[in-house]
């Protein structure tokens, strides 16, 4: 029997996307069907004064407009946000729809529903709303000044929260007597995930059954169902199916409950109809939570020796106009809890205020926090090398936990399981010569050219979990995954997941863990995800969260069926439960040649008219896994870069990522997680930015304007690994979802203040565009 | 991304789109390769009433050379350009330049009038046109005329064409022994529009001293234009190292040029001189041959 954990197969759901014939949500089409079109502020901080929709009502094939007051009145409440960061958070209403402020330019004012997608376009535009133009704040440093305008009354500083951890007076005290100090001002720049997919959601409501579908381009379609019936509309969930067919990525952007599945659920309840959204690309800009926009102050104490004595980190960080689903979770746990990095230093302190602005809501984004965390930590360690005039790699290795100290406890909560740092360090300097190109660099720059060479030593905190820790840090969820594993009687599988795949290869990996478990081919196994009337419950995907929760909740379930299998082999084979075993994909009886298939118990199962008594007939098992811990990914990324001196045009000679993600299912899908997040990660690094103006105008609104980067600007990858196994979990897996973003960007940025570092050029703020570059060379 | 309603007719002849365009009056949009058009039509920022699809019209699609003179159709993409052994022996750098045009799916839609005509203030051929000293041939209603590239570019997204006017060829000079050109971009990192294109164009003459120097920039500006004090400093010369890059020292001054989120005026500036040196560098090596 094949061996299917660990060989790269190819992706059971590409037949269809290859093809053009998956499924989103804006394919789908139902009878009866209405479009909504939802008008928008133009302005990031105004009163709405009066809305005149008479014309907008009149256009032909228009079906209704509604205003923010309908739905408040009819009762619908305001969003929800996930996570209470502290006890005195200030959480103001986040209404679905404006009622009398806008806060942010792409609010919901109101919304058309017509008979087409045009009509409803073109009667939006008829739509009047009065607005008084109410001063504007985009930037989180300038938020918190006095005199700056207020986002919400409710927050008259504007603050939401100011959330810190660790040992305060030790890290201050530790940072006094250090023999030096590397300090740091950091600005992690706004970033626009741009899914390919936009987003896109139907509400259909039958009236007759009282029930209602929603389709929608979510992440975690049971989370959804859950905020919308227990907090929005207040309907009883058993009434409400929700639906995330294929997703055309994510990134995070989908992980929320944003407006328009509200909308159009609660249209489709008034108008008996079912009610189309779909996003444009200049909504998808103005309207998907944005990531990261961090402003942040950071120092490092160190010995004289280079032992590093303890951390301190203040970070402002940018909310938006509303917190969305996750909002605060995201520059406090998963990045203040990341700051110990791979290093053993003992002290260390953060604090993070997170404020409202007049700008679209900011949440996860891949990586969420904890390429924040790895960006500050390692741009210190390549700072403080250079200050001590110590090879990066050196300091690095000085500090590093090592491989025998595990499990370890950090100064910020949290226990990584596993690691062995030094070792993919050295292996990623030997792939990528780095001797070879620090002497290539010294050759270089007495020719006038410039070359710089960028460490990364990251740590993650992956398979976002267990339950008991999320309650511990104000998470208002759970947080484990379920599965179910039906075997039908002729054999094949079916395995329900609560994960959703929406551009991972779930389909793949999934099948390839069962097919291995139960002794079946991938063919055969068929993996559901993404329907709460199928699937018994779910978390989602996130935090690269999948496969070390979500798999490991399906090989719980395998292991199930196994256990019944046993009971039904062993009676068919007429010997002793103890003397089944599991092999080569068979229920044998130990030490002979006689065994059984999956097919042959699951058609007993099926027609147990020979059967073990007491035991009950079919083949199907529920799980629930909630794991002890995160899972802890880590790894070494060596960048190389050339500047042009003429025009600050950074190119990227080499890449190398060694990652360890624990055991690999399948290495080709892992591959590609690790591809897609370099990219994104060095364009964070290298282009991509949201700009605003100073009145909250968004002037990066297009593809025309935000630099995501294309294939033609990255280099070739040189991907390669260390199998560190997650100890805590069946499968041995930590998560490999979030590596790249996690790891570039400090990276590509550290061979860039590397290459100019002799020019006495500390730091240069991202993103690295040509003009910084040369600005910094030229001290422009 | 909806556009708001229009009239759509397919043109199958010049003559049949200039009868159209005169009929349907100011309301009226040409369609070409569509890329500059359509998304602007999605965005809503232009809403024709009647859209004229020009773009089955085989006889503005072909390319030949007649002596001295490079003829490219109206609706030549910036695919075939690129591709073409007619192009590429004759007038290589526009090969080399429509390379570099957006993306392979902007390439094999837009077409050379088209851009010509959009005159889009970072577009590529207008830096072309211009340095190449090329003819523009406008079709109206009372026939043919020949625009000169030095009078065909009026401004940001404006031209010389009248109203009912279309584009009906562009014609190069064949680049023979002695004459060379070259084009440099700077791409905007998103658009891939030219944050600064330089093209440029030197004639040497027996003793190899610049008998005529034409360079033009894009992007920079609101519109495109000709780099005179780097032509009238290198006319004459010998075009060594040095004197190029005396020449390209201040090449346009800040206070002309644009200055936007990827780019300031002061950067595209230093931009104007950096590129202006490597394309004239380049130029000179092609006029070597
Ligand atoms: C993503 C993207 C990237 C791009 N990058 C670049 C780039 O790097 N460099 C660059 O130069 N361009 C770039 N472009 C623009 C592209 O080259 C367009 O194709 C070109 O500008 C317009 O040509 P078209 O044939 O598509 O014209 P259309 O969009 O069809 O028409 C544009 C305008 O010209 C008029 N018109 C068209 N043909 C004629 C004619 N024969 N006579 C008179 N009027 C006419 C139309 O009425 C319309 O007003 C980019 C476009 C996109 C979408």
């Amino acid at each position: 029997m094949a061996n299917y954990i660990g060989s790269s197969l190819k992706r059971k759901e590409d037949r269809r996307f290859i093809t053009g014939k998956g499924t989103y949500t804006d394919d789908i089409v139902l009878p009866n069907m209405t479009y909504a079109y939802i008008v928008r502020s133009p302005h990031a901080h105004a009163r709405i004064k009066a809305i005149h929709a008479d014309k907008a009502l009149a256009h032909p094939g228009v079906v209704a407009v509604f205003t923010g007051k309908d739905l408040q009145d009819d009762g619908v409440n305001p969003l929800p946000t996930g996570w209470q960061i502290t006890d005195s958070m200030i959480e103001p209403p986040h209404p679905v729809v404006a009622v009398d402020r806008v806060r942010y330019v792409g609010n919901p004012v109101a919304v058309v529903i017509a008979n087409s997608r045009a009509a409803a376009k073109d009667a939006a535009e008829l739509v009047e709303v009065d607005y008084e133009i109410l001063p504007a704040v985009v930037d989180a440093t300038r938020a918190i000044e006095k005199g700056a305008p207020t986002v919400h009354d409710e927050a008259p500083d504007n603050i939401s929260f100011t959330w810190e951890l660790g040992d305060k007076a030790a890290t201050d005290d530790a940072l006094s007597k250090a023999a030096h100090i590397t300090r740091l001002e950091i600005v992690n720049q706004r970033l626009i995930p741009n899914a390919m997919e936009p987003r896109s959601a139907i509400g259909d409501y039958h009236p007759a059954r009282d029930e209602l579908t929603l389709y929608t381009s979510s992440q975690n379609p049971h989370l959804i169902r859950l905020l919308m019936c227990a907090f929005v509309l207040g309907i009883p969930e058993h009434k409400v199916r929700v639906v995330s067919p294929d997703v055309g990525g994510g990134f995070g952007s989908k992980i929320f409950h944003y407006p328009e599945e509200v909308i159009v659920s609660w249209a489709s309840r008034k108008l008996g109809r079912p009610v189309k959204w779909t996003a444009e690309r200049s909504e998808s800009f103005l309207t998907d939570a944005h990531g990261r926009d961090h402003y942040t102050v950071a120092e490092m104490g160190i010995d004289k020796d280079g032992t590093i004595l303890a951390l301190r980190v203040n970070t402002i960080a940018n909310l938006g106009a509303y917190l969305s689903t996750f909002a605060g979770g995201i520059p406090t746990w998963l990045y203040g809890t990341l700051l110990a990095g791979q290093y053993k230093y003992p002290h260390i302190y953060v604090q993070t205020k997170g404020v409202f602005t007049h700008t679209t809501p900011v949440d996860a984004y891949r990586g969420a926090g904890r390429p924040e965390a790895t960006f500050v930590v390692e741009r210190l360690m390549d700072t403080a090398a250079r200050e001590l005039g110590m090879d990066p790699a050196e300091l690095r290795r000085k500090n590093f936990i090592p491989a025998d100290a595990f499990p370890y406890e950090t100064p910020v909560v949290l226990t990584y399981d596993s690691g062995n740092y030094e070792a993919s360090l050295e292996k990623a300097m030997q792939i990528i010569d780095y001797q070879k190109w620090r002497d290539e660099q010294a050759k270089a720059r007495n020719q006038g050219r410039l070359i710089g060479i960028g460490l990364s030593c990251y740590i993650e905190a992956c398979g976002i979990a267990p339950s008991k820790v999320a309650g511990a840090i104000g998470v208002r969820a759970g947080l484990y995954e379920g599965a179910s594993i039906r075997v039908h009687p002729t054999g094949q599988v079916t395995v329900y997941t609560g994960s959703h795949s929406h551009g991972q290869g779930h389909e793949t990996t999934f099948a390839q863990i069962v097919a291995d478990g139960l002794g079946v081919s991938p063919e055969n196994v068929e993996v559901v995800h993404g329907d709460t009337a199928q699937i018994p419950f779910g978390m989602g995907t996130y935090g690269s969260r999948s496969l070390a929760v979500g798999g490991s909740a399906i090989w719980r379930a395998v292991e199930k069926i196994r256990e019944k299998a046993k009971k039904i082999a062993a009676h068919k084979l007429e010997a002793s439960e103890d003397d089944i075993v599991f092999e080569d994909g068979k229920w044998v009886v130990k030490g002979t040649d006689r065994a059984l298939t999956l097919g042959e118990i699951a058609l007993t199962a099926y027609v147990p008219h020979d059967y073990p008594e007491g035991l009950e007939p079919g083949l199907e098992e529920n799980s629930f896994y909630d794991p002890a811990n995160f899972t802890f990914p880590f790894g070494t990324h060596i960048a190389v870069v050339e500047i042009d001196p003429d025009t600050g045009k950074v190119q990227i000679l080499r890449y190398v990522a060694v990652d360890d993600v624990g055991n690999v299912i399948n290495p080709m899908i892992v591959d590609g997680q690790v591809h897609g997040g370099l990219a994104q990660g060095i364009g964070q690094a290298l282009w991509e930015g949201a700009v605003y103006d100073e009145n909250g105008q968004l002037l990066t609104g297009s593809m025309m304007d935000y630099a995501i980067p294309k294939a033609d600007d990255l280099p070739h990858f040189e991907v390669d690994r260390t199998v560190t196994p997650c100890p805590h979990n069946p499968l041995g897996v930590k998560g490999a979802g979030e590596t790249g973003t996690i790891a570039s960007t400090v990276c590509i940025v550290n061979a860039v203040v590397d290459a100019v570092s002799h020019l006495g050029i500390k730091d240069i703020p991202m993103p690295l565009t040509p003009e910084r570059v040369w600005r910094a060379i030229h001290g422009k | 991304m909806i556009p708001n309603n229009f009239e759509y007719i397919r043109a199958n002849s010049v003559q049949e789109a200039l009868q159209l365009l005169s009929q349907k009056g100011d309301g009226a949009r040409l369609l070409a390769g569509g890329h500059s058009l359509i998304p602007a039509m999605k965005l809503r920022l232009n809403a024709p009433e009647t859209v004229i699809d020009i773009s089955g019209i085989q006889d503005l699609a072909s390319i030949h050379r007649d002596g001295g003179r490079l003829h490219i159709g109206a609706l030549v993409t910036h695919r075939t350009v690129e591709t073409s052994d007619e192009v590429k022996s004759s007038c290589p750098v526009l090969s080399e330049a429509a390379a570099l045009i957006g993306d392979p799916l902007v390439r094999n839609r837009g077409t050379i009038g088209g851009s010509l005509a959009h005159c889009d203030p970072a577009a590529d051929y207008p830096a072309l046109t211009l340095c190449l000293d090329a003819e523009i041939e406008a079709t109206g209603p009372s026939g043919s005329r020949t625009i000169a590239a030095d009078d065909f570019f009026v401004g940001m997204f404006e031209t010389a064409l009248q109203p009912g006017e279309m584009i009906t060829r562009v014609t190069f000079p064949v680049l023979t022994r002695g004459t060379g050109a070259a084009y440099e971009k700077f791409s905007h990192p998103a658009s891939r529009f030219a944050v600064v294109g330089v093209a440029a164009m030197v004639t040497l003459d027996g003793s190899g001293n610049c008998s005529s120097v034409r360079v033009a920039i894009t992007g920079a500006g609101p519109s495109v234009f000709r780099a005179t004090k780097v032509e009238q400093a290198l006319t004459g010369k010998a075009p060594d190292e040095q004197a190029i890059s005396d020449a390209t020292q201040d090449v346009a001054d800040p206070a002309d040029l644009m200055s936007d989120i990827s780019a300031s005026a002061e950067y595209r500036a230093h931009l104007c001189s950096v590129l202006s040196r490597r394309a004239l560098q380049r130029a000179v090596q092609a006029a070597r041959g």
